[in-house]
This record gives structure tokens, sequence and C-alpha cells, in this order.
């Protein structure tokens, strides 16, 4: 294993984050703060509870949901695609690493940015709601996991984009409508059953419903069922990321 | 001994069906210069590529130190610097990060010190702090040395690492290539500057359309494949060359002042004693003599001329 390898490639990512740390953490926080405005204090004054829970601390979870998935996937795919188009990723291709640990470096770096924002969000949304968090830990594992998960995927599409719309295009296309559609402004239960049956092919609503779980113990789905869901998201992305490496499949001609 | 790189039947045939180069074999010794020249589609990048393990080959094997490049790739890459042939850089980090990423990235412990040091040995002492983005090409070219010195390696592939760079920083180059040299270091780099591979190379190899035509020691091939020129200069200047003189095949230069006559140093005999005797019984005095070996830059471009 070749940690010093690891290290290096988390701490090169990192330090692209740090070089850019208020642009990075400006946009996320201002489109959360308006999320706030326009949903919890505008729309959600003549909402009265969902599940019980007032409606601008029923959002929170959806809305740091929403912008970690962004994050990570946007982070990961441009933190590998950057070097596939400046071609320095020669170095990673002839370096003595293996794919677990360009992996665990790029998408760790990827994952720790997002997580950063997302305990950003968090405390920025103190400012406008009352957020009780019944489980902290749960909230945690959430939060990790899909700042993980995400961040695999986006690591893949990093891989698989040949241009810059490309890189955009998966986040903007199934991303942000899997998330909107998967209960982040609503409770599922508020759906005519047809929808109510769509959402249950779409992952990114076990998630959500996990995650609020862990806050207000109201969830759609059972909770075990939102952890082996994101499990086994994890598990694809990684067999695919291996199966990337082994065939050198879009960087290895 | 056995060779640092051994290359072996190899052959790298690319997705899109285009073969770059069949069936190479190539072996380098321990410390050795070695200068692959050729034109350009030559295949030359494809072949680094693949044995620094950025292309996958189709078949044959390579091994560096005895390792096999692509089953112990590991112990095999610890061993290989690259220097690319395009400034492929990451514009915005400093440059002592830049080298830094790249020691790491080969498993080495950090060594700021070892890193700044190799940096102040290219000349890039006060451009440690800045980006590189803010660097001219030449610099930006010893960047990218400095990241494939980071790692100490023992072969050092430098493809086309003086392609514009002006004369003087070529010349630096070069004295940066001989302290490797010193130091043990096995080079091979590519070059289309045929008096480069002259300066500094031990052995050349030509390649052309994926095929390598010859690999030879620089002064045997410039001695073997060399075809000399005697030049006669003459006491008064002739019109025309004597008939008598016509199978030597001479030519008149400087207005007539001397003449030339080119033979084949391979050759049994060169005929320069007949000429001479036969310049004689024709009436010319000579007033001094002298002979030149022709560039490698002619017997490259005679070589690559047979094979198209
Ligand atoms: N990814 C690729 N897919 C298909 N063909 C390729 C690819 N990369 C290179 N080639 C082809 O392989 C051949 C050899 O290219 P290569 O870059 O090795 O040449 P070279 O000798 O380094 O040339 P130069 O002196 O111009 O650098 C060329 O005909 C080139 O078009
Ligand atoms: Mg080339």
């Amino acid at each position: 294993m070749n940690l010093a390898a690891i290290k290096a490639i988390y701490l090169f990512e990192m330090a692209r984050f740090f070089r850019t740390f208020r642009q990075s953490i400006i946009a996320p926080v201002i489109s959360t703060s308006l999320y706030f405005v326009v949903f919890g204090a505008a729309i959600g004054s003549r909402i009265d509870t969902v599940d019980g829970i007032g409606y601008g601390a029923f959002i929170v979870p959806g809305l740091i949901m929403l912008s970690v998935m962004t994050q990570s996937t946007s982070n990961a795919a441009f933190g590998i695609y950057f070097p596939k188009f400046t071609g320095s990723i020669y170095e990673i291709l002839s370096a003595p690493v293996n794919f677990f640990e360009v992996t665990v470096g790029y998408v760790g770096a990827a994952a720790t940015k997002s997580l950063v924002i997302g305990f950003i969000i968090l405390a920025t949304s103190f400012f406008f709601v009352d957020v009780t968090i019944l489980h902290p830990v749960s909230m945690i594992a959430f939060l990790l996991l899909t700042c993980l998960s995400f961040s695999l995927l986006g690591f893949i599409i990093g891989i698989w984009a040949g241009n810059f719309e490309q890189l955009n295009l998966i986040p903007m296309l199934i991303i942000t409508p899997l998330v909107f559609l998967g209960g982040s402004f609503y409770s599922t239960s508020m759906l005519p059953p047809f929808w109510q049956a769509v959402t249950m092919f779409n992952p990114v609503h076990y998630l959500i419903s996990g995650f609020r779980w862990s806050f207000f113990e109201q969830a759609d789905v059972p909770v075990a069922i939102s952890l082996g869901a994101i499990s086994v998201f994890t598990l694809i992305c990684l067999t695919t990321i291996w199966w990337i490496f082994r065939t050198g499949w879009r960087i290895r001609s | 001994m056995s060779a640092i790189v051994q290359v072996k039947n190899l052959t790298k045939t690319y997705a899109s069906g285009f073969t770059a180069f069949d069936g190479v074999n190539l072996d380098i010794e321990e410390g050795e210069i070695i200068a692959l020249l050729g034109p350009n589609g030559a295949g030359k990048t494809t072949l680094i590529s693949t044995i620094c393990g950025i292309t996958q080959p189709s078949s044959g094997q390579v091994t560096v130190g005895g390792f096999d490049v692509v089953k112990n790739y590991r112990d095999a890459r610890r061993l290989i610097g690259l220097v690319p042939q395009e400034l492929s850089l990451e514009a915005f980090e400093t440059v002592r990060n830049s080298v830094l990423f790249s020691r790491g990235l080969f498993g080495k412990s950090r060594n700021v010190e070892f890193v700044e040091e190799t940096l102040r040995k290219l000349g890039l002492g006060d451009k440690m702090d800045s980006r590189i983005n803010q660097l001219s090409g030449g610099m930006k070219r010893r960047v990218l040395i400095a990241k494939a010195l980071a790692h100490e390696p023992r072969v050092l592939f430098l493809d086309e690492p003086t392609a514009g760079v002006d004369v003087e920083l070529r010349k630096d180059m070069w004295n940066v290539v001989e302290d490797l040299r010193k130091d043990g270091v096995t080079i091979i780099l590519t070059t289309h500057y045929i008096e480069e591979a002259e300066a500094i190379a031990d052995r050349i190899g030509v390649i052309n359309k994926g095929r390598i035509l010859l690999v030879q020691d620089k002064h045997e091939l410039i001695a073997q494949m060399g075809r000399k020129e005697l030049r006669i200069d003459l006491a008064d200047p002739i019109a025309a060359v004597p008939d008598a003189l016509a199978n030597y095949c001479l030519k008149l230069v400087e207005g007539g002042q001397s003449v030339t006559y080119s033979y084949d140093t391979r050759a049994e005999r060169t005929g320069i004693t007949a000429l001479l005797r036969d310049m004689q019984s024709a009436g010319l005095q000579m007033r001094d003599l002298q002979t030149r070996q022709s560039s490698l830059e002619e017997i490259f471009v005679d070589i690559v001329k047979e094979t198209t």
C-alpha cells in the first residue's frame, strides 16, 4: 500500500479547495439561505407542519442533502477530470499506485470538501430555524456515506466525461431532479399514490428519508432500508471504479 | 550484466486499429544515455508511454530493473522518471508543492530539502513559490524535469526535453543530463536535434514508422555509416575537371580553387592514393588537403530515406 501517494493526492486536492475556500463555500451558503427565505419564510409560513414538524425545519435535511450530493459529485468529477484535461494525469498513470490508492486520494478529498460544506449549511440553518438532531451519530453516518458514495459517482463521471459539458450534464440532468423528486421539500406521503410508487425507485429518496429520520425520527421508509440502499449504491460505484482501472477505460489508451 | 531496460517483441495497436509500433526489441544498459531519433509520428512517444505505463502494450514484454512493467508495475515504476513531451502541469499550484506532490506519489517520504535542492540545480531556485502559470515555457520544462527527478529514479525518460528551448537553456539541460549520468542514472531521450544526440548520447537509435531501424554506438555509427570528404586546394584554379580524372566524380568548389572527393570509409579501397597519383600526372599542383566526416544529420536523413 502506497500511503505516501494517498496522502500526496489527498493534500494536493485539499490545497485546491483551500485556495478557493471562500468561493467554495459562499455559493452553497447563499443558495441555502435563499431556500430558507423562499421556502421557509415565504411559502413555509402558509404550511403549518409536515408530519408534525415545522416546514422550515423539515426542509433542513433535504437542503443539506441537495448541496452535499451536488457538491460531492461535481468536486470529485472535476478533481479527476482536470488532470485529464491538462494532461497532468500522465503522472498518476506512471506512478506506482493502484486503483484503490488513487480513488481513496481523490474521493477522500472530494468527500471531505462536501462534508465541510454540509456542516457549514447545517450551521447556517441554525440562523433561520430551530433544528433538533435526535440521533447525531446516525446523522453523521448518513452524511458521511452520502459524501462518500456521491463522490465515488462524481469520480466515475469525471473519468467518463470527454468535455466540460458532459462534466456538468449528469449533475444537472440526473442528480438535481432525483434530489428534488426524492422528498427534499416534502414528505412522500403528500404525493398521489402513483408518484409515491415512482419515488420508491428513486435511490436518493432513501438517503433523504434516513437522514431526516436522524433529525426528527420521522421517515418515509425504515432506516435500515435507507442504510442498505446507500451501502448498495456505494458498492456499485466501487465496483465500477475497480473495473475502470482494470481495463483502463477512458484513461489508459 | 543484464540490461536495465529490456523491451521484447513489444507491439502497440491503438483502439483505433492503428499500429504505432510492431515487434520492437531494445536493450538499454545501466548508466548509458541513449537517444531515439525519428521523424514526427515515428512512434517515439508511444514507445516511451508504453514502457512507463501510460498506454497498455498489445503484446510483448518490458522489464525495468528486472521487473515486468505490467505484472510488477510498482517495483518497475519506482525506478522510472518520465518527462513528457507536452507541458502538462496543474496551472495554479506552486512549483515546490507540485514537485513535492510527485515525490509523494512515488511513495517517497516528504523531503523538502531534497526537492528544493533539485529545483536549485535546475535553475529554479528563485521560482519555488511561483505558481506554474507564471512561468515561461522553458521553466515549465524544467519543472517537469524536477518532478521526474523528485523520487530519485534510476531510469529517466526525456521526451524531447529541449523542444522549444533556447540555445543557452539547451546547453544547461545537457549539463543536467551530464550530471545525472555521473550519478549513474540511465537516460533515454528522444529528440529532433541531431546535434543534441551527437553531443550527449552514447548510443543512438533510429526509429521510423514504428520500427527501430538501428541502435548503435554513436562513434561507430558515424564511422561506419559515414562518408568522408577529401578536399584538395589547388595552387592554380581550374575551369573544369580534366577528362583523365572523370572517374573520381570530383566536384569543383570555390571557383575552381579546390576540388572535393567523397569516399566511403568502409570500402576496401578509398581510392585516395590513385586520385593523388592521377592528379599529379594530370599536372595539378596541390597546396593543401583536408578531410571531413559527414555529420550524424546526413546519416540520419539517409537511413530514414532508405526506409520510406
Ligand atoms: N491515442 C492514440 N490513438 C491512435 N493513434 C495514436 C494515438 N496516439 C498516437 N497515435 C499515433 O501513433 C503514431 C506515433 O505517435 P507518437 O506520438 O508516438 O510519435 P512521435 O514519434 O512521438 O512523434 P513526434 O516526434 O511528433 O513527437 C502517430 O501516427 C500517431 O498519430
Ligand atoms: Mg513524440
